[in-house]
């Protein structure tokens, strides 16, 4: 299985903001292990799905020169359940952004109801964890997760 | 108009609170950032983003809290040079050294970060503004 939980980009604004969807269908093995007859996603992998969103949007802004960490959930509120056949539209927003890491706000919506509001802490590791080493290729920014993004570019100038 | 001792303390007070998920009463001016109110490494920069926006100021890295541990004069096999306590002291007027320099190891200067010191910062910020 691929740890990727969002499925594609749909809005992109450098530095700024980011839009992503992901289709949740019943054919995901983890609907099923929380609670067996009623598959709902858990809350753990909402907030992923935001951290990947939000994740990509800061490491762009520094030309994925950085190692960007989820350091911190600052906040996450959960307003309704999310369940196979539902659309999930997550929205992040960088609020402040340094050598350091970055702070981002963002939503997460299905059918047009909130589902989510998340706070989130990167941290770029190789300018926060003084002493230790890290490889020195960017294993954060996989092929999978720059993909997404080129995919979102080059759907922009090309339609199949 | 320049904002008094009171509303400084209350605003990094608002900080505190919101980032460390701590209690208003916890946060009283003696109380050591990370021993007291349970700060890790990330809050550290959580704090400052916050105080920047709090208070429309930009905080450079290793401005709040000096990092020494990169400068073999200031600090040497964990523990703080005498050249490092005196940086330390201009760079950290707020704060009190007297347990500090009885044990001055690199691994202790976060006990001389506290609430005091951040107010005092944050001060000496809006005032050089």
């Amino acid at each position: 299985m691929r740890w990727i939980w969002i499925d594609k980009f749909v809005e992109f604004t450098p530095r700024t903001s980011a839009a992503t969807i992901k289709n949740v269908t019943l054919a995901e093995e983890h609907l099923h292990d929380l609670y067996p007859a009623f598959p709902i996603v858990p809350h753990s992998l909402i907030v992923e799905g935001m951290a990947q969103t939000a994740g990509i949007l800061v490491g762009e802004a520094r030309d994925f020169a950085e190692k960007v960490i989820l350091a911190k959930v600052g906040r996450a509120t959960f307003h309704r359940l999310v369940r196979p056949g539902d659309t999930l539209l997550f929205k992040a927003r960088i609020e402040q952004l340094s050598e350091q890491g970055a702070s981002t706000t963002g939503t997460v919506e299905a059918g047009g109801e909130l589902v989510a509001e998340i706070e989130l802490m990167f941290s770029h590791i190789d300018q926060n964890l003084a002493g230790l080493e890290f490889p020195e290729h960017n294993f954060v920014f996989t092929e999978q997760f720059t993909e997404l993004l080129k995919t979102y570019r080059l759907g922009s100038v090309v339609r199949i | 108009m320049a904002i008094s001792h009171d509303e400084v303390y209350k605003k990094v007070q608002g900080v505190l609170v919101d980032a460390l998920g701590v209690d208003e009463d916890e946060v009283t001016p003696d109380a050591v950032i990370k021993d007291d109110l349970g700060a890790e490494s990330i809050d550290f920069l959580d704090i400052s983003f916050r105080l920047e926006k709090a208070f429309g100021i930009k905080i450079g890295k290793g401005e709040m809290m000096p990092d020494l541990s990169n400068n073999a004069e200031l600090a040497q096999n964990g523990k703080v040079t005498p050249a490092g306590i005196v940086e330390l002291k201009k760079r950290m007027p707020h704060s009190d050294f007297t347990e500090f320099e009885k044990n001055p190891t690199v691994d202790n200067m976060s006990k001389l970060f506290t609430v005091k010191t951040i107010v005092g910062y944050v001060e000496g910020k809006l005032a050089a503004a």
